[in-house]
């Protein structure tokens, strides 16, 4: 799968979709095949203040915990409910109806740190080799 | 990543399969998905290398009785071409490993054992020679090893052998027969509660067979499979792993495969200890449970009841076949009645369950 070109994407394997002042967040389509079938989401509480690199939630496949990041610093708006029933969405359209949560960004620096797609394609590609 | 390769290592590779380190061997967690090559051994067939178990021969004319003190379960009623599970056991009564016994003859057994444990049980099976007139061989460098699970393994073997398959009861085996032209011991037997084949063959042998196997349940929907999905079929069915729900400080009787430990027979390693056991009552036990509470409890987890530590998880996963999660826990004997309410502490969050029967899962239910 492509990453898409208009996301931007972290260190731990998330993307944000900037929309004026929210960001939309979900996991990349590598880390989803890494991490495997995901059986059980965690999602954070809506109205939660979040600093990037804060734990946000959690995505557990049969064999791994992966833990979600907030990428960005900001407040909790939504959170994509349709995860509880259906976890395995996350592994069927990561950057589609796989989203994590949206978050109002209250420190538009912290999407400093953030890769283009280029970037994060070179960062998983060297991943992958170590 | 460090770790001995088996003869199909190179098929995992082009296969896709993602190489983990397991017991000391490298070996694919899974090809494409945990959950469908689940699925494909409960309702069609799934193809699993399992060449890094070990095998053990017993040969002389003391082998019945050597086996016999070796190991918990009876072995004397056995029949030529039967397969045996059992324990093998400390004198304390922990568990040594937990193996399957081939009786070939009075004087020619067959011992398969987990691969992560194949030196240290060699090692013990020697200490205990004693006066018995046996040797033993550690054949598992030269053995291959394929088991072909689910509902229709029969049909997709029986495309490669002659040999009466069809006819062969549950953990019995055949001990020379052709598959695919290939020379082979094949028993009814397996590790994921369906039913199914164990392949045994010489390891030059085994990518060729293999490959022919594959071929073979193309249309049947045969689908390789990794240790992902043999963990979590041999889970719902509450068979113990060694190092999880057994070890040398889990008997047997705590792990609550007491039906395999016949302290009827004469004497045997750790029958004093496991006799004591049994009378005095255990102080904890392997019970199943079902997560009522959100989350999934995983190797290690602590179970609580009013807050007060138990036991702790053994294995915790989804049960696929039944969409829910469950967990194996080892926790103390009063706790460990079916109906008890308790919680496992998931990273630092009391999640409720309760204790289910076991197994999770039967075939045909």
């Amino acid at each position: 799968m492509k990453n898409p070109q208009e996301l931007k994407y972290s260190k731990d394997h998330e993307w944000v979709k900037v929309e004026g002042k929210n960001a939309v967040i979900g996991i990349t389509d590598y880390a989803q095949s890494q991490l495997g079938d995901a059986v059980y989401v965690e999602l954070p509480e809506v109205g939660a203040e979040l600093t990037a690199g804060d734990n946000m939630g959690t995505i557990e496949s049969v064999k791994a915990v992966s833990d979600i990041n907030s990428p960005v610093t900001g407040t909790v708006l939504e959170v994509n409910e349709a995860l509880n029933d259906a976890p395995e969405t996350v592994n069927q359209e990561p950057y589609g109806k796989g989203w994590f949560a949206k978050v109002e960004i209250t420190d538009l620096a912290s999407l400093d740190d953030l890769m283009d797609e280029k970037a994060y394609e070179a960062f998983v590609a060297k991943e992958a080799e170590e | 990543m460090e770790g001995k390769k088996t003869p199909l290592y190179e098929e995992h590779e082009k296969l896709g399969g993602k190489i983990v380190e397991f017991g000391g061997w490298l070996l694919p967690v899974q090809y494409t998905s945990i959950l469908a090559e689940h699925k494909a051994v409960r309702t069609a067939a799934g193809l699993f290398d399992v060449s890094h178990m070990g095998e053990v021969w017993v040969k002389g004319p003391d082998a019945m009785a050597f086996v016999q003190n070796l190991v918990t379960n009876d072995v004397a009623d056995m029949i030529e071409g039967q397969v045996k599970y059992t324990p093998m056991c400390y004198p304390d009564g922990g568990t040594v490993d937990d193996i399957l016994v081939y009786k070939f003859t009075a004087e020619k057994f067959y011992l398969v054992v987990n691969a992560a444990n194949t030196d240290k049980d060699f090692a013990w099976m020697n200490q205990q020679l004693g006066k018995f007139s046996v040797t033993l061989e550690n054949s598992s460098p030269s053995i291959g090893q394929l088991a072909l699970q689910g509902p229709k393994a029969l049909t997709i073997l029986s495309k490669l052998t002659t040999a009466p398959i069809a006819e062969l009861g549950y953990y019995h085996f055949l001990p020379e027969v052709q598959v695919a032209g290939i020379k082979a011991i094949v028993s009814r037997t397996g590790y994921t509660g369906e039913d199914g084949f164990e392949i045994y063959c010489p390891i030059a042998d085994t990518p060729v067979l293999w490959e022919k196997v594959m071929k073979a349940g193309q249309e049947e929907g045969l689908l390789p499979c990794g240790l992902g999905a043999r963990d979590t079929l041999r889970f719902e069915c509450c068979m113990p792993l060694y190092g999880h729900e057994l070890s040398d400080k889990i008997s047997p009787l705590m792990a609550g495969i007491g039906f395999f430990v016949k302290l009827t027979k004469d004497s045997f390693v750790g029958k004093e200890a496991l006799a004591k056991q049994k009378a005095q009552g255990l102080a904890q036990k392997v019970v199943g449970l079902e997560l009522t509470g959100r989350g999934i409890a995983r190797n290690g987890f602590s179970v609580k009841a009013h807050g007060q530590v138990v036991g702790k998880v053994t294995t915790g996963s989804v049960a696929p076949t039944l969409n829910k999660h469950m967990a194996l826990a080892l926790v103390d004997a009063a706790q460990a009645v079916v109906g008890t309410e308790l919680a496992i502490d998931i990273r630092g969050k009391d999640v409720s369950a309760v204790v289910v029967k076991k197994p999770f899962y039967k075939r045909g239910q």
